[in-house]
């Protein structure tokens, strides 16, 4: 099948996940595949994102697929019931609200900045060599910390059911995807 | 004499995710992704060859005998 530019996009992603070890402040690029989803869903009422442009898809697609590091089960049916994504999208929004809250107590000076990424939400990993000050408000900082802990956990949930089910088993239960469908859905109930 | 059957992609329409993994590895270009919200087969493209059904991380897709 004929090769297109977003069939490379997964370089930009693995990139994007170096450079968090590098340097943290990257961390914030990563907003970009946060919010292009959802502007072409929004917008366009596809979910486009997925389909095409999603590089992280594409890994666990490169991983499990051509390097043959899944064990190509059909993941269980609890996890692709709509109770359990929807249920993964509520604990992931508010555990996303709680990484806002702890850099909005860095920007009003309540609490230090923590030099750690957190994996898994339980995990907390020394992170101070990515780390060598900002131009702008610590909180900055504290923001990258906590995004890049949001994308490397859900990298190292997407790889955990890559190896045990299907390769793209994580676009199953993936936050973003359900976040699109249901606009999608909205969007395609109001035509 | 006996009817020709066909094999055909049928899609679980309720729990598909529209992660769009059929349509990218389909030969035929036979299922796309309706609305971001669901795989669709075109019945009159699909050959049932299982390439869809194998790829679907969420296997909501069954190869099923239909009469052609």
């Amino acid at each position: 099948m004929k090769k297109h530019w977003y069939d490379y996009l997964w370089i930009v992603e693995l990139t994007y996940l170096a450079l968090g070890f590098f340097n943290i402040l990257f961390a914030w690029l990563g907003l970009v595949f946060f919010f292009v989803p959802l502007i072409i869903s929004a917008v366009r009422g596809t979910k486009g994102y997925c389909n095409r442009y999603c590089g992280r898809g594409q890994i666990f697609g490169l991983l499990g697929g051509r390097f043959g590091l899944s064990r190509k089960k059909d993941i269980p049916s609890w996890m692709k019931s709509k109770w359990f994504r929807y249920g993964f999208l509520i604990f992931f929004f508010v555990m996303f609200f709680q990484m806002l809250w702890n850099t909005y107590l860095v920007f009003a000076g309540v609490r230090n900045l923590h030099q750690a990424v957190t994996l898994l939400w339980t995990f907390r990993l020394p992170w101070h060599w990515a780390y060598h000050g900002t131009l702008f408000h610590p909180g900055v900082a504290q923001f990258a910390f906590g995004f890049y802990s949001v994308m490397l956990t859900s990298a190292v949930l997407g790889l955990l059911t890559m190896v045990l089910f299907k390769p793209r088993s994580w676009c199953v239960y993936c936050p973003m995807g359900t976040m699109t469908q249901l606009i999608c859905k909205a969007k395609s109930g109001k035509e | 004499m006996t009817a020709r059957k066909k094999r055909r992609a049928v899609v679980d329409e309720s729990a598909c995710v529209a992660c769009g993994c059929c349509a990218k590895v389909c030969p035929l270009s036979a299922i796309q992704i309706w609305h971001g919200i669901r795989a669709a087969v075109n019945a009159d493209r699909c050959v049932g060859c299982g390439r869809c059904a194998k790829e679907c991380p969420a296997s909501v897709i069954e190869i099923q005998e239909v009469q052609a």
